[in-house]
Formats: C-alpha cells, structure tokens, sequence
C-alpha cells in the first residue's frame, strides 16, 4: 500500500502501518548530524533542534501534496507536518473520522470537507444518505478552538450545527457552503449573530429552507468586517432595509452575491453604497412589481462605471434585456462573468461580449446559440473556462447549440483550459478540432443530451473524438464523456489519459473491457463515477490494484452483483463497500443497483441509513 | 398536501376498478391544467424535490408505460369521484396519496435507461409513513410548501401523458433520473425565469400569497390569479389544509359572511376562518371585498381559529356597509 500511494494523496490520514519506521532513529541522527554540524547539540537534543528546524521551515509549506510527502519522510517530520499544518482537507468525510483528525492535526486553521459524491446532485441517491457536518463540529470544537474557517461541499449542515460553529470558534470568520442542505434561514440568523468576527459568509447552490427568520438583520451592529457575502442560492425574501445598512457599515465589502428577491432598483441602491465591490452578483435584475409607473429610473451605467473594480459578475436571475445596457461601462475589465440564469439571445449577447476582451471565466446558457458563441470566440481570446448549459434540460429537446460553435470556440480561445458543454449534437471532427487548438485543456466535459448518441454527421461513435482529447491534451485531468461510446473510446483513455484524475462515464462502452481499459492505464486515476453502463464484477475486479490510491468509485445501473462487490469487500479491508439500494425494503434482484466505495481507515461508518448495505 | 385529484392506494379495495380510459385521461388533463400554474410560480424546495424525484426513481418496471398510465389514471379519477370527502381525510391517507403519487409517474420511474433497468415497485407502508411525517414535521423543511413537488410530480406525468397521447407528436422519451447532468437547483432556476418572463409578457403576474393555518406545522403559497372566485379559493384551500372548514359556502360563495348574523354563528364555533393582510397592513376576513380587488390588495393568507377572528368581523361588516 506504501510503495501505491500517488503524489496526489489527499488523505490526511496516518501512513499506513506497513510504513518502515524503527530505523528512524538511526536516520534522525544522520540527518541532525549534517543540520547542526555540533556534536555537543547533536548528542543532547537530537530531536529538538532538527524539529524546531522543521517547524520553521515547514510553516512555508502550503500545498497540501507536498506536506503529504513531507510527512513520508520519518516519524519527526510527520510530527512536525502536523503542527505546521494549518489548513485540512479531507476530500472525503468517511475516509477518516473526526477524532483521528483532530488527535493528528492539532493546530487547524481552516477545515475544508467534501461529502457526498457528486452524481448525488442528480437524484440518483437518496436523501439522508449521510455526510453530516455534526460529528466534524463537535469534534473540533473541543480539539481545535481556533478553527477560523470551514469550507464545506454536499455535506448536510443543520441550524444546530451553524450555532455550535458560532459558539465554539470565538475567532470564527469564513464558512463557505457549496451544495449543502439541511439547514434554513434561523441556524443562519444564530450563527450571523454570535460571530462578531466574521468576514466570509459564502453559500453557494445550497438549500436554504424558508424559516421566515430575517437573518440579514441579524449582523451585529457596528462596523462589520465582512468581505464576501454570497446567498444567490437563498430562496426567499429578504429584508432589503437591514442589508442596505449593513452593506453601508461595510467598507471591506468586495464581493457580494444577491438573491433574485433583489430588484435592479435595489441593486442600483447597493452599488452606490459599494463601489468597492469586486465580484457582483446582480440579484434578478428586473424591477420590482411594485415599481411605480412614474418614478424615474436610475441612472445605473454611471453606478456601474463607478465600480472601477468589478471584476466578476453573476446574477442576473430573472433578467430584463432591456437593463443589459447598464453593464457596458465595466465590460471591459470583466474577467469572469455568469450568465447562465440569463434567458437571452446571441443579439442581446453580442453587445456586451464584445468589449469583454479580458474574459477569462464564462457561464453562459445555450439561448445564445452557436452564433453567441462565434461572438464569444471572436473577442474573448483569453478565455480559460467556458461552460455551456442548457435551457431545456431534456434529451429531446431543440439543441440551440452544437459542433458549430464548439469548433468556432475551439478556434477563437486558444488559451481554453476548462470546457463544459451541453449540446445535443456534437461531430468528432469538432472534437478533434478543439484537441488540436486547444492544447491547454485541464477539464473537458462535454455532455451529449442524447444518450447513445453518435456523429450527427458519420454516425460513428465518438470514440476518435474522445480519444483525440486524450491523445493531444497532455495536461488533461478530468473528463467527461457523452455520445455513443465503444470500447476503443476506454481504450484510448487508458493508454493516452495519464494525468486523468477524474473520470465521468454515462451511457457509455460495450463490454468489461471498457473499464479494465481505464482501471488498468489510469495511473492518477482518483474519482470515477459511472452510470449506467454494461460493466460487471470482472472489469470491477481488474481494479483491485488501484482502489486504495483513488477517492472513490461509483457505479450505478450497471452489471454488478452482490457477490462481485462481496469478493472485493473481501479482498480489500480498508475499503468500504456500499451498496445503496432504492428506499423499497424488498431487494428481489441480486443485481446491484448503485455501489458507492472509498477508502477508508474507520472502516464502516456508523451512521448509515437504511438503504446503504455496507459490505 | 396533494390535489384533489388523488386517490389512495389502497389495494384492498379492488372494488374501484374499472372505469373507461378516456374518462381517466381527459380528467388527468383537466386537472393538470389547474395545477400548471402553481406548479410555474412556487419556488421549488429543491430537498423535497430530491426527495420525490428520488422516490418516483425506485419504482419497478413491473408493468408497461401504458399500464402505469392507466393505473394513475384510474386512481385519479377515484380521487375525483372521492372528493367531497377530502375534509375528513384523515393522515393516512394523505401519506397514501403522497406515494400514490410518486409511483403513478410513468416512465418516471425509469431509473437507469441502459439495458435492465429497475421494475416499477410498490412502495411498502413503512416508506409511506415515513414520508408523511417527514414532510409534517417541523424540521427545516417547515417552510417549504410540498404541494410544488406533487404539482411538478403531475406536470411531468402530464408531459409524458400528453406526448403519449398526442397522435401529431412522435411518443416522447421517457426521462431518465438525473439525465442529462443538470443539478435540480439550476433546472428549477431555469423553470421559474422561463415562465415569468413569459407570465410578464401575457401581461399578467403571478399573485403568489403565502397561507399560514394557525397550527399548521409548515407555511403554503397559492397563486390568487389561479382562481376566479372565493369559492375556488376556498375549495383549495381547504383541500390544503385538510382540517380546515370555512363552513357553509352557498352558491353566493363568501359573500356568506357579510350576513352578520350567519357571521356570528359561525364565528362562535371552533371553526377556522381564513384573513388575509391587505396592502395598508390590516387583516381583515375573506370575501369581504370584490374578488379582483381582493386579489389586488392580498398580500398574505391566514387562517384563523374562528375564536380569534371574532374581533374582524365587525370591522368587515362595518366597511362593507360603509361601501353599499
């Protein structure tokens, strides 16, 4: 298991047991001997000063790959790893319990968690499976006092775990949530108001339940620290009075993301108090109802030009094209802007985007179609991320966008290093194209809406196209594949994709060999997820080398069954098996319908719902 | 608190069955049609929404397409026969319809589209129980209205049922779960926006109310333009919350209540009374003014206890004789 862990370990577990350590000794002495240069130092405290060395110098230290080597290289320098430590990230929540993270890493700043896999989101597990951020709080409240920042992905938060955040971390300033649920707007108001230090309240695409509480109000008076106020996701009113004041008492305020109960008017009133903003979330972006008929509109292109520094800007939820206009002055200094909530056309877009000459970052919706996206490759040539999504999220549905665009984009952004894409009809030779142009490519997702759907134009597969991408993107680390997928497409990701890290599969392969292909040439290989795909227990058992060195793996409504996934729950101790079924009781098929498995050192958790079987 | 339309599983009493299809799929469409609208302008609890959708995904394909359609239809249209009796509904049932639901999705329940899919099953009573007394329970779900899931759950069957139905159009593709890879967050954003614009366009807005029941663990929204009359009002509200009575509406709807003395006894039993909180900030009881003006100047529901609301009546009385 040593000699298989990747650079890329992202556990922050203790190194396994098989890990030589009894000849530290006589390695602490060597290495002290060559630090110090004094016999005297180095016969009576060895250890010390070689520790007070490290600690020194490992303070400097803040990738988290390079403190995983670091902490390999003896028992001293993992100790001392570990005081240095200051920011944890444990990508998994189960792979390691709170209490082991706590007893290892003592002196945690900033705790970053990840829970749930991510083909959760899209209904295929259901709720209540797990990931629950309370054991984490608990845990750390009583080790780590001086935690200042917790940054949390698809973990459940409850109301009772935002005021014991509030009340245990006196120090407490950034919580950032991305795709988190179970809690509403009362564990927000606890937890604004006992955290009079806080400079970071970020929720991202999180659910926020509608408890009635006016948790805006609830920011201590006075001068406020607070930087980065994000709560798009929020969906309910919210008392526009009190945010005004606070954005007022605000003078650290960069980046503030409103929700769509927020009307242009009221932004208007915001950004007069905030021109110092840096990222702008616009709310909806469309008068309120109660707008009357007679009163003047605000100027907003001078209260935009006025916000010399806007850099980001998003919103746009229930947008007016008619207000578009008000954007222009800050186009240009524009390095990432969002408007995939915003319904509008390519001649409403081409406004806009063509002085967007810095563009580095754009989410935009398929309405623009592939005219949008000539307009976008014209200008916008330093792009680095794009990300396509649909309007009509159907696979049947009219696919504004296709291969045209894609290649048009393809041509214009040379730079492109990140590629998300939803269409529902692609040709290889675009793909091939976008390979050759774009040699950058770290991400390339693209996401076919048809399943098993080929080149509209050869009725191939999209094996060539596929493969093109990992032929000729060297940089590659994740992929997504779409379309209708053979074999020879897995084949080529197993023999060209060896910087892949994250692999997403749907609809995809003919036989077993698909993923042997990939479990036995992906050395990186860290997240697979795959859905529905005819992969049984024997490709499942061609991974048993890896298993240990990825995150995790997910196959659902695919071939396995219960003994395939028994045998490697046997063969593999540290792995945790689990087989989630649907909610009904009975399970009359032997054929697994979703099998969830990670690393693990707890073995199986214990807070597993009824549906999950833990092999 | 499902629509009137639904009926419970209740597979002990075959005596139901059979009626004529046609009756079943023109009353699914009448019905649907209704609740399109509230479907459109509720904000989604996206949890709930995960919750059915993943619901719906668990069903069994057991019988074929057409079989799961008729079956949901036959129950609709039980439900609709069986509507007078909505007000002494008890839990159980609801907890029935709630499922009921969920497994009448054709096609919803396809699950992975590849080769051996899952087979529609019934869910066992446990799950339904379940599921009832999460969704009554004052977690943090309390203010999130579940009537939008089963409203979007009907909008999709009625997607899928029409395409069925329609000879012009080529059978639609049954929807697989979580395909394509949209996050429900970001689908629902894009429903909501859609419609309002196209709602702002007809030149119409949506006048969504919130409805507090005192007592009622959770809050619920209604759409005033979806109705034309207090009596559809209070037809749906009382579908809504179950419990709730608004006693004898007559053929002239609310208008009952500008008869003080039939005010009176009613107000002096324990029945509940809907309020509503008009745009100058006072509460005052329901159908007291013109439907229209009533929708105008709503900004939000409460149904009281008839005890409580004995001090509003005068008031009402009193402006509406001032008025005639």
């Amino acid at each position: 298991m040593a000699e298989q862990m990747s650079d890329d370990d992202e556990r922050q577990q203790s190194p396994p047991s098989d890990l030589d350590f009894t000849s530290n000794k006589a390695r602490t002495c060597i290495v002290t001997g060559s630090v110090s240069g004094h016999t005297e130092f180095q016969s009576l405290y060895p250890d010390q000063v070689l520790e007070n060395v490290l600690e020194n110098v490992l303070h400097f230290l803040t990738s988290r790959r390079d403190r995983n080597s670091a902490s390999l290289v003896c028992k001293s320098w993992y100790r001392v790893e570990a005081l240095t430590r200051s920011e944890l990230f444990i990508g998994n929540c189960y792979a390691v319990s709170p209490a082991r993270a706590t007893a290892r890493f003592t002196r945690v700043r900033a705790l970053h968690l990840k829970g749930r896999p991510r083909f959760a989101d899209f209904n295929l597990m259901p709720p209540d499976w797990g990931a629950h951020f309370n054991p984490w709080v608990l845990a750390f409240a009583k080790a780590c006092p001086w935690l200042e920042k917790v940054y949390l992905k698809r973990m459940s938060v409850t109301d009772d775990d935002l005021a014991t955040l509030a009340e245990s971390f006196l120090g407490f300033k950034e919580l950032v949530l991305v795709c988190c649920d179970g809690f509403g707007t009362s564990g927000l108001a606890i937890f604004i108001s006992k955290c009079r230090q806080l400079k970071v309240l970020d929720l991202i695409e999180s659910e926020v339940s509608d408890d009635e509480t006016d948790w805006i109000s609830c920011f201590p008076e006075g001068e406020s620290h607070l930087e980065s106020l994000i709560f798009d996701c929020v969906e309910c009113p919210i008392n526009f009075e009190a945010l005004e004041r606070l954005v007022a008492r605000s003078p650290s305020l960069k980046k503030l993301r409103l929700n769509r109960y927020v009307s242009i008017g009221q932004l208007y009133r915001l950004m007069v108090q905030a021109p110092q903003l840096t990222h702008l979330g616009t709310g909806s972006f469309s008068p309120s109802e109660v707008a009357g008929q007679g009163d003047q509109e605000p100027d907003y292109v001078t209260t935009f030009a006025a916000c010399k520094s806007l850099v980001c800007l998003s919103g746009f939820r229930e947008i007016i094209p008619d207000y578009l206009p008000a954007i222009y002055p800050i186009c240009a200094n524009l390095t990432s802007l969002n408007f995939s909530y915003a319904n509008i056309t390519a001649e409403q877009l081409k406004p806009i985007i063509s002085n967007c000459h810095k563009l580095q970052v754009f989410w935009v919706l398929d309405s623009i179609c592939d005219e949008g996206l000539k307009a976008v490759a014209a200008t916008c040539k330093e792009l680095r991320e794009l990300r396509v999504f649909p309007v009509d999220a159907r696979e049947d549905s009219d696919g504004p966008v296709s291969e045209v665009g894609f290649q048009a984009i393809s041509e214009g952004c040379r730079k492109l290093q990140s590629i998300l894409y939803f269409c529902q009809r692609m040709t290889n030779a675009a793909v091939i194209a976008m390979s050759r142009n774009c040699p950058d490519l770290v991400v390339f997702r693209l996401c076919i809406m048809g399943r098993h759907r080929p080149d509209h134009v050869t009725g191939e597969p999209m094996d060539d196209g596929f493969g093109a991408i990992v032929m000729n993107c060297k940089k590659l680390t994740r992929l997504a594949v779409s379309g209708l997928l053979t074999d020879k497409a897995f084949d080529y990701i197993g023999r060209y994709g060896k910087l892949v890290r994250t692999l997403s599969v749907a609809f995809a392969g003919d036989s077993d060999m698909a993923l042997k292909y990939v479990l036995e040439g992906c050395p990186q290989l860290q997240k697979l997820e795959i859905r529905d795909s005819p992969f049984g227990d024997a490709a499942l058992c061609s991974g048993l080398h890896h298993y240990y060195n990825m995150r995790f793996l997910w196959m659902s409504s695919c071939r396995l069954t219960h003994q395939g996934c028994q045998q490697i729950a046997r063969a593999m101790p540290r792995l945790v098996v689990e087989v989630i079924r649907s909610a009904d009781e009975e399970e009359v098929y032997d054929r697994v319908q979703t099998l969830y498995m990670y690393r693990s050192l707890e073995g199986p958790r214990n807070d597993a719902p009824k549906f999950v079987t833990i092999l | 608190m499902p629509p009137l339309q639904l009926s419970p599983i209740n597979s002990s009493k075959p005596s139901y069955i059979p009626i004529p299809i046609l009756i079943i799929t023109l009353s699914i469409l009448c019905l649907l049609q209704q609740n399109l609208f509230l479907l459109y302008f509720s904000p989604f609890s996206s949890k709930h929404q995960t919750q059915k959708a993943w619901l719906q995904q668990t069903a069994k394909k057991r019988k074929q397409l057409e079989k799961e359609a008729m079956g949901v239809g036959l129950k609709m249209t039980m439900k609709g026969g069986g509507g007078d009796h909505v007000g002494g509904c008890d839990k159980e049932k609801m907890g029935f319809e709630e499922t009921e639901l969920r497994l009448g999705l054709p096609g919803g329940g396809g699950g992975g589209g590849g080769g051996d899919g899952e087979v529609v099953r019934k869910r066992g009573f446990s799950e339904t129980v379940d599921l009832k007394l999460n969704l009554s329970s004052k977690q943090d779900t309390s203010g999130i209205d579940p009537n939008d899931e089963k409203v979007k759950g009907l909008h999709q069957e009625k997607n899928l049922l029409l395409s069925a139905i329609d000879p012009a159009k080529p059978p639609a593709k049954a929807q697989v779960v979580g395909w394509p890879p949209v996050r429900s967050f970001r689908k629902n954003m894009l429903a909501t926006t859609t419609q309002k614009s196209s709602s702002e366009e007809s030149g119409e807005k949506a006048a969504l109310v919130k409805v507090s029941m005192d007592g009622a663990p959770y809050l619920r929204k209604v759409d005033l333009r979806m109705y034309t009359s207090y009596h559809q009002l209070s037809d749906a509200l009382a579908k809504m919350f179950s419990s709730f009575t608004i006693g004898n509406c007559g053929s002239q709807g609310m208008k009952d209540f500008m008869n003080e003395s039939k005010l009176m006894d009613l107000l002096n039993g324990s029945d509940y009374v809907p309020t509503y909180e008009d745009k100058d900030g006072d509460w005052m009881l329901v159908g007291d003014v013109p439907w229209e003006m009533f929708v105008e100047s709503c900004k939000r529901l409460r149904i009281m206890k008839g005890t409580e609301a004995i001090g509003l009546a005068p008031k009402a009385v009193e402006k509406c004789k001032k008025r005639s």
